[in-house]
C-alpha cells in the first residue's frame, strides 16, 4: 500500500473525525426530538417496548466488554503479542461502552432523570446492578490503562488486568441476566443466557478489535505478522463456533419444551423477517462464511480474509440481536394456554415493528460516538500495537 | 357488601328487561353511588397509612362477563382520564382490556377484562432499577411517576402485559390521576377511590355484577367467601406470583 | 445568554448563605479531582477529559423548561385568588413549598396517607387563575414565578394544572351518560 502523504493523512483523519462527530450529533438531535415529542415518533409501542436503539446499545455494550479480552489474554495469561494490544483494547472498550450507554440513556422516557437513576437503587433489579457495574467498568479500565502506560505502575498491571477481567465477566453476566430474569416472555427467562452473552462478547469483541487493528495497520502502512494474524484468526474462529453452539443449544432446548415450540416455529420458520435474519443473517453470513474464511486454507491465505470474516461476524451479531430482542417481543405472550386469544391489545397476535427515522438515527448515533472516540483516542494516544517480532521469536511466543 | 349486591341485582333484573341501554346507564350512576356509600367501610381517616392487614383484591366472574360489552373499560378510562388516541393504536395506554378466549377443544367463547393483577410478588417491582414500581402495604401495585425513568423494563417483566408507556405529552389528566409522557403506568385499582372508601370504577360500572372488590385477608369479606366456596383461578398460576385478581369460569 | 446570566445572578443574590457555601465546597472538590488527574500521564488525562466532556455533553438534560418567549422575563405575577386560606405564612410557603409537597407526595403515594394539609391539588385549587382556571400560562401563579427564578417546573408533565378539571371526554361522557 502506498504511504499516505502526511498532509493527506491529516486531512483524512479530520474528515473521519468530523464524519463521526456528525453522525453522533445527528443521533443526539434525534434523541432530543424523541424526548420532546415522546416515543410516539418512534416505531416502538406497548407490545414491542424495546427497539432498534436497544439492539445497537446491547451490541455495543456486549462487544465493549468482549474487546477487553485481548488485554486480558495479555495481562492475565501473560501472552506477549496480546500485551502490546492491551491499551488499544482498553480504549475500544471505553469508546463502545460510552456509545452503548449513551443510546440506552437517551432512549429513556425520562432521560432528564439521570440523577434519579443514579440516586435511587433497587437491589433486586438487574438493571439496578448494571447501574453499579457500568461506572465501575469505566473506573477499572481507567486504572488498568494507567498501570499499562505509567512505567512506575507497570508491576500492578497484572493485578489490574485480572480485576478488569473479572469485572467484565460480571458486566456481561449482568447484561445477559437482564433477559434471563424475564420469566414473562417465551424468548427470555432462560438460564443459558448469561453464559451465551459472555461467549457472544468474546466473539464480537475480538471481531471489532480485528477490524480496528487492520484499519490502523493499513493506515500506517504496516502489515500484521503472519503468525500473530494466524493466531488471532484461529481464536476468532473458536469463539464464533462457540457462539453457534450456545445459540443452537438455546433453540434446541426451547424446541424440546412443549410450551415453547410455537415460539421457536415463529422465530425459525414462519415469522417473516425473523427467520430470514436468523438463517441468512446470523447463520450464513455471521457464522458459516466467517468460519470458511478462517479455516479453509485457500480462502484464509487471501488478503483481507480475516478482515472480511470479522466484518461478517459483526453483521451476524446485529442480525442475531435483532431476532432475539425484537423477535422475542413480537411473539405474543402466552397468557391463556389452550385458548385462541383476541383483544384490543395484540393478545394472541404477532406484532410488527418498523423502526422510524429518529430511533434509527439515535441507534447509529451510538455507533458514531464509539467511532469518534476511537478515532480521536487512537490519534491522541498513539495506541498502535507494536510487535517486536525479534523479541517475540526469541521468547518463543510465535512460531511460524 | 352483600347488601350492596342485592338491590343492584334486583334493579338490573327489573331494568334489563324493559329499559333501553342508554336510559339505563343514565340512571345507574346515581344508584351506584348510593349503593357504594352503604357498601363500603368508612374512608381511611386522614393521616393514617395503608394497612398491611388488608389485601385488596378483585374477583372476576367470566361467566357473567358479556361478550362485546366494554363498560368496565370505558369506566376505567373515564375515571382515570385515559382518553388520548395515538396515530398508532398500539401506543395507546391500556390499563384494562377485554380479552376474548375461544377454547381450542370445544370452541366455547369466554370474555373477561384483564388489568394489572396486583401480584403479591410482582416481577415489575423486582426489576425496576429505581424502585419506582412499588407495592403498597395493602397490596396495590403502583408506579411512582416521580422516580420512574421510563426504561420499560417492568413492561418486559410483567407476565400479563398490564403496563403501558405514555408515548406523547398529555393535557387531559384528571386531578385525581396524575399521569404523563415518558413514564410507565398501569391499573391503580382506583387507589384514589379505594382510599375514600369507594370501589374501583370498573367494579361499580359493570352492569352484570361480574366483579367483586374487597379484602382478601378478611375471611368474612364477600370476596373471600366466594373464593372459599367457588372454583377460582389465578392466571398463569404456575408463576406463583400470588395474584390479587382472581377469575371464575376459566 | 445575557438573560440567563442576569437570572442566575438574581437567583444567587437571593439564595441563603448555606447554598453559596455549598457551591464553593463543590468547586473545592472539583479542584481536588483535577489534582488527582494531574498525577496521570498527560496523554491519559487528555483522553479522560475528552471522554468526560463528550459524556457530559451527551447526557445534559434535554428536557424543555417553560422559558419565556420574548427576550425579557417579567416580574412574577403573584395574584392570590383566594387569600387567607393558605396552610402556612407566605414567607414559609415561598421558601419551603417544594419540600412540603415533596414529602407529602411520598407519604401519600408510598404509604397511602391521605388528607394532609399540603397537597398539590390544594395549591392548584386556591391559586388557579380565575381567568384561565390554571396555574400555568404567562400570568399563571406557578409558571410566572418559576420562570422568573429559572427553576424547572416539572409537576405539570403529569399533574393537571387546572382546578377542578374535567377532561373533555369525561365531561361529554357524564353529559350523555356514556363514553363517546
Ligand atoms: S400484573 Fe404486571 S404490572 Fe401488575 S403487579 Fe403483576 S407484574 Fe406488576
Ligand atoms: S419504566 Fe419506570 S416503573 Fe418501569 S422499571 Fe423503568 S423506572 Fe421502573
Amino acid at each position: 500500500m502506498a504511504t499516505l502523504n502526511p498532509r493527506h493523512e491529516e486531512g483524512l483523519f479530520y474528515a473521519l473525525a468530523v464524519l463521526g462527530g456528525a453522525v453522533s450529533a445527528i443521533g443526539l438531535a434525534a434523541a432530543l426530538y424523541m424526548e420532546h415529542s415522546g416515543h410516539v415518533v418512534t416505531g416502538m409501542n406497548n407490545q414491542i417496548v424495546w427497539g432498534l436503539p436497544h439492539v445497537f446499545a446491547i451490541f455495543l455494550i456486549v462487544a465493549a466488554s468482549g474487546v477487553l479480552n485481548v488485554a486480558s489474554i495479555g495481562s492475565v495469561f501473560g501472552k506477549k503479542p496480546y500485551k502490546s494490544r492491551a491499551p488499544l483494547s482498553a480504549l475500544l472498550c471505553i469508546a463502545m461502552l460510552t456509545g452503548g450507554l449513551t443510546v440506552i440513556m437517551l432512549d429513556l422516557g425520562r432521560a432528564d432523570r439521570l440523577m434519579v437513576a443514579a440516586t435511587h437503587f433497587n437491589p433486586t433489579s438487574v438493571f439496578g446492578w448494571n447501574v453499579i457495574l457500568y461506572p465501575g467498568m469505566y473506573a477499572i479500565v481507567a486504572v488498568y490503562l494507567w498501570t499499562l502506560m505509567e512505567r512506575r505502575m507497570n508491576p500492578y498491571s497484572k493485578v489490574a488486568g485480572l480485576a478488569t477481567f473479572i469485572w467484565r465477566i460480571l458486566l456481561t453476566t449482568g447484561t445477559g441476566s437482564i433477559f434471563a430474569f424475564l420469566v414473562a416472555r417465551q424468548a427470555y427467562g432462560n438460564a443459558i443466557l448469561p453464559a451465551m452473552f459472555i461467549i457472544m462478547s468474546f466473539a464480537w469483541g475480538l471481531a471489532v478489535f480485528m477490524i480496528v487493528q487492520k484499519t490502523m495497520f493499513g493506515w500506517n502502512d504496516m502489515t500484521l505478522h503472519a503468525a500473530i494474524r494466524g493466531r488471532m484468526k484461529n481464536l476468532l474462529g473458536t469463539f464464533v463456533a462457540a457462539v453457534f453452539y450456545f445459540v443452537a443449544t438455546y433453540h434446541l432446548t426451547n424446541i424440546y419444551f412443549a410450551k415453547q415450540t410455537a415460539f421457536e416455529e415463529f422465530i425459525l420458520l414462519s415469522g417473516g423477517i425473523f427467520p430470514v435474519l436468523f438463517w441468512v443473517g446470523y447463520v450464513l453470513v455471521g457464522t458459516v462464511l466467517p468460519l470458511l474464511l478462517i479455516y479453509v486454507p485457500d480462502l484464509n491465505r487471501l488478503r483481507g480474509s480475516v478482515f472480511a470474516a470479522s466484518t461478517l461476524v459483526v453483521i451476524g451479531a446485529f442480525c442475531l440481536l435483532y431476532v432475539f430482542i425484537i423477535g422475542g417481543q413480537a411473539f405474543p405472550l402466552e397468557i391463556f394456554p389452550g385458548y385462541d386469544v383476541k383483544s384490543s391489545f395484540m393478545d394472541g397476535a404477532i406484532d410488527h415493528y418498523s423502526p422510524t427515522l429518529p430511533e434509527a438515527l439515535l441507534a447509529f448515533g451510538g455507533l458514531g460516538i464509539a467511532f469518534t472516540l476511537t478515532t480521536v483516542g487512537v490519534r491522541v494516544l498513539r495506541f498502535l500495537p507494536q510487535d517486536d517480532i525479534a523479541e517475540l521469536e526469541a521468547a518463543g511466543s510465535i512460531v511460524d | 357488601m352483600s347488601q350492596h349486591q342485592n338491590p343492584r341485582r334486583a334493579f338490573i333484573a327489573a331494568a334489563g328487561a324493559s329499559v333501553a341501554g342508554l336510559g339505563f346507564t343514565a340512571i345507574a350512576p346515581g344508584l351506584h353511588l348510593m349503593a357504594v356509600g352503604e357498601a363500603n367501610a368508612a374512608p381511611r381517616p386522614a393521616g393514617q397509612a395503608a394497612s398491611p392487614a388488608i389485601r385488596w383484591g378483585l374477583l372476576i366472574d367470566a361467566n357473567k362477563c358479556a361478550p362485546g360489552c366494554t363498560k368496565c373499560i370505558d369506566a376505567c378510562h373515564e375515571e382515570n382520564g385515559v382518553s388520548e388516541q395515538m396515530p398508532d393504536p398500539r401506543q395507546n395506554s391500556q390499563w384494562i382490556r377485554k380479552i376474548e378466549l375461544v377454547d381450542r377443544r370445544n370452541g366455547k367463547l369466554t370474555t373477561l377484562p384483564m388489568m394489572c393483577q396486583h401480584c403479591a410478588k410482582p416481577p415489575c417491582v423486582d426489576v425496576c432499577p429505581t424502585g419506582a414500581s412499588m407495592k403498597r402495604a395493602d397490596g396495590i401495585v403502583l408506579v411512582d411517576r416521580h422516580t420512574c425513568i421510563g426504561c420499560r423494563y417492568c413492561m418486559m417483566a410483567c407476565p400479563y402485559k398490564a403496563r403501558s408507556f405514555v408515548h406523547a405529552p398529555l393535557t387531559e389528566q384528571t386531578p385525581g390521576t396524575p399521569r404523563g409522557k415518558g413514564c410507565v403506568e398501569s391499573c391503580t385499582l382506583c387507589v384514589h377511590r379505594v382510599d375514600k372508601g369507594q370501589q374501583p370504577a370498573c367494579v361499580e360500572k359493570c352492569p352484570e355484577g361480574a366483579m367483586t372488590f374487597g379484602d382478601l385477608n378478611d375471611p368474612e369479606s364477600v370476596i373471600s367467601k366466594r373464593i372459599a366456596s367457588a372454583n377460582t383461578t389465578q392466571v398463569r398460576g404456575e408463576l406463583k406470583l400470588d395474584l390479587g385478581v382472581r377469575y371464575q369460569g376459566i | 445568554m445575557k438573560l440567563l446570566r442576569d437570572q442566575s445572578a438574581a437567583l444567587r443574590a437571593r439564595l441563603p448563605l448555606a447554598y453559596r457555601d455549598g457551591m464553593s465546597r463543590g468547586a473545592l472538590r472539583g479542584a481536588l479531582h483535577l489534582g488527582l488527574l494531574a498525577t496521570l500521564p498527560r496523554r491519559v488525562t487528555d483522553f479522560v477529559r475528552l471522554v468526560a466532556i463528550l459524556f457530559a455533553a451527551v447526557t445534559v438534560s434535554p428536557a424543555p423548561t417553560f422559558a419565556g418567549e420574548g427576550g425579557r422575563t417579567s416580574k412574577p405575577v403573584v395574584s392570590i385568588e383566594n387569600p387567607g386560606k393558605c396552610i402556612a405564612p407566605a414567607e414559609e410557603m415561598r421558601r419551603n413549598h417544594m419540600e412540603m409537597i415533596k414529602h407529602q407526595r411520598d407519604r401519600t403515594l408510598r404509604q397511602g396517607i391521605r388528607g394532609e394539609p399540603a397537597s398539590l391539588n390544594g395549591c392548584i385549587d386556591c391559586h388557579a387563575s380565575k381567568k384561565t382556571g390554571s396555574v400555568l400560562g404567562q400570568d399563571g401563579f406557578c409558571q410566572s414565578c418559576h420562570e422568573y427564578a429559572a427553576v424547572k417546573l416539572d409537576c405539570f408533565e403529569c399533574h393537571q394544572p387546572k382546578s377542578k378539571f374535567k377532561p373533555a371526554a369525561q365531561a361529554a361522557a357524564t353529559e350523555m351518560g356514556r363514553k363517546p
